[in-house]
């Protein structure tokens, strides 16, 4: 298990983990969940476009992605942008659809695109791997205040002169770029669990954003190790796994979260409905 | 130096979608003082808000701050919107909200230094949010993120503070506490306010301007020099009468004339 491609396996994983982890933090507190579905499923169609012109996948996966996000960003500015969201998201689905028809690629390549062959990486994936998620976790550490404020408020961040229609691009485009490095390993229906779920269920143990930054990219690490050693063991894809214990992570902060509420309220005795977690 | 006003509004004119909201509209903020913007629903108090903020662009007119247009990244106005909700699944807390009204503007990870942190603890007392400084933002009843809110505009130290109804949805003992601090703080910190509301006898003991805004023209100055029947009358383009009662004021229209732009209601001011 430890040894040959599982190796690569392990060190992208981590990767990926930590990227899904930062990454997602910020994708939960905006309530962006909707476009971080939209572009990996965009990028999916990039990844099929590459396989058609037998160009690495990892270009038609960027270029796709990068459009998904400016477009989504671009067309948001005008329109409702949940109902622009799902129309970008057809569109590159009904695209993908059609490449994958023209393709004489065998399924499981393609089943790999969808849902995630982490065992299958090779050690020539793993520097655009690398590289492309320190670009994210440093961008997002650059942003992170002006994120963090534009996420909450922003009328208070748009009155300050921080633009939220720019950060909310800037921030498309990190997705974008995560998006672009992990679709190849958990797949592109798949990795936005790994965005989703640890992130949501670390917010619901703390009431610290660094905090739960920290908690996100914790359980994001926990998950991916617990899905790489299960796919290994029983030959189903990672991305099922990381699925499953995303979900289950997330159940347990609710669980938690709701039981906490209630201490804190028996403690205080009084029926308040504040959420006050003090660690 | 010292005459120059913190705002000045000047022959301001804003158009929504084509429809005219300000007539130009003028008048001036100066240092330290409690300036209430009174006029009632869908007048143009946020339009104006807004305007001055940068937020809005004027179809003619200018706002300059300290005498000079406002710069993007200036600092110098704290804000405070109508309507802010936050999700109670945000993890932040109170505290870190407040100190982020320090460095939200600044890139890349830096820590805050012990001074900063002496700040934040300063002004969440000073705004009375000691209390419930450790909970969750998006958990607080409107008027604890109010303090919040407050505590978060002017730890940056502004010269004015736009607090848009700040004083809707609450109680009449929290308008009370509100606009007790409001005055208070202003004081301590030397920060001009311009405070919107559709009800101006609360703001009475603390207002020293006022600038009253009807059918997009504003009429400004003192209280007494404002709240006239004359003054009024001009400003509806209709007459009105101004009732002085046990130290509230009551504006009313003649029977059969339009009052539902009065931005106060008989019955809910006597009430
Ligand atoms: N984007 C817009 N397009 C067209 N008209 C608008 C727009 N936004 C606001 N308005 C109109 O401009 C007028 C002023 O609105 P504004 O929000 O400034 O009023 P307000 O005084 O703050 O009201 P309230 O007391 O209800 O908050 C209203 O009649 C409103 O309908
Ligand atoms: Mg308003």
């Amino acid at each position: 298990m430890f040894s040959g491609f599982m190796v690569n396996a392990w060190e992208v994983g981590t990767m990926v983990a930590i990227v899904g982890g930062v990454v997602g933090f910020f994708v939960v507190l905006r309530g962006s969940a909707f476009p971080a579905h939209a572009i990996p499923n965009g990028a999916f169609a990039g990844a099929a476009g590459a396989n058609l012109l037998a160009i690495n996948p990892l270009i038609g996966l960027g270029v796709f992605s990068f459009g998904a996000a400016l477009g989504i960003g671009a067309l948001s500015r005008r329109g409702r942008s949940d109902a622009v969201t799902a129309l970008a998201l057809v569109m590159m689905l009904a695209l993908g659809a059609a490449f994958v028809s023209l393709s004489t690629q065998y399924e499981p390549q393609i089943f790999s695109l969808l849902f995630g062959e982490i065992l299958g990486v090779s050690s020539s994936d793993l520097l655009p791997v690398v590289a492309l998620g320190a670009v994210c976790i440093v961008a997002v550490a650059m942003l992170y205040r002006p994120l963090l404020l534009t996420s909450i408020a922003p009328d208070i961040a748009a009155a300050r002169g921080l633009r939220p229609q720019r950060f909310e691009i800037a921030f498309l485009i990190v997705i974008a770029c995560a998006t672009t490095m992990t679709v190849p390993v958990v797949g592109a229906l798949l990795i936005f669990t790994l965005m989703l779920g640890p992130s949501a269920a670390a917010q619901c143990f703390t009431n610290r954003a660094g905090r739960a930054m920290a908690g996100s990219v914790a359980i994001a690490l926990v998950t991916i190790w617990l899905a790489l050693a299960c796919a290994y063991e029983s030959n189903w894809p990672v991305g099922f796994y990381v699925s499953v214990f995303s979900a289950t992570w997330y159940g347990i902060g609710r669980g938690y979260a709701e039981w906490h509420t209630r201490r804190q309220v028996r403690a205080a005795g009084d029926s308040r409905r504040s959420i006050a977690l003090t660690n | 130096m010292t005459d120059v006003p913190v705002l000045q509004v000047d022959e301001l004119s804003v158009s929504l979608s084509g429809r005219q909201v300000l007539d130009h509209v003028t008048f001036d903020v100066r240092g330290g003082e409690f300036t209430g913007l009174i006029g009632s629903n869908g007048v143009g108090k946020t339009t104006l808000l807004r305007t001055i903020l940068g937020l809005q662009r004027p179809d003619s007119g200018r706002v300059l701050v300290s005498g000079t247009p406002l710069s993007p990244r200036s600092r110098s106005l704290g804000y405070v919107p109508q309507k802010i909700v936050v999700d109670p699944d945000v993890p932040m807390r109170a505290r870190d909200f407040v100190a982020l009204g320090l460095d939200a503007h600044r890139y890349g990870l830096t820590r805050r230094s012990p001074p900063q942190r002496e700040l934040v603890e300063q002004i969440l007392h000073d705004v009375d949010a000691e209390r419930f400084a450790d909970h969750r933002l998006g958990s607080l009843s409107g008027g604890e993120q109010q303090r919040v809110f407050i505590a978060h505009a002017l730890i940056s130290r502004p010269k004015l503070l736009l607090l848009d109804e700040p004083l809707a949805n609450l109680d009449p003992r929290s308008v009370q506490e509100i606009v007790a601090l409001l005055h208070r703080v202003a004081r301590g910190y030397g920060v001009a306010i311009l405070l919107s509301a559709h009800e101006m006898n609360a703001l009475l003991p603390v207002m020293d301007r006022i600038v009253y805004l009807t059918g997009g023209r504003a009429a400004s100055g003192t209280t007494d020099e404002v709240i006239r029947s004359d003054v009024l009358s001009q400003l509806y383009g209709h007459h009105v009468d101004v009732l002085q009662l046990h130290g509230r004021v009551l504006v009313v229209a003649e029977p059969g004339q339009d009052n539902q732009d009065i931005p106060q209601h008989p019955t809910l001011t006597l009430g």
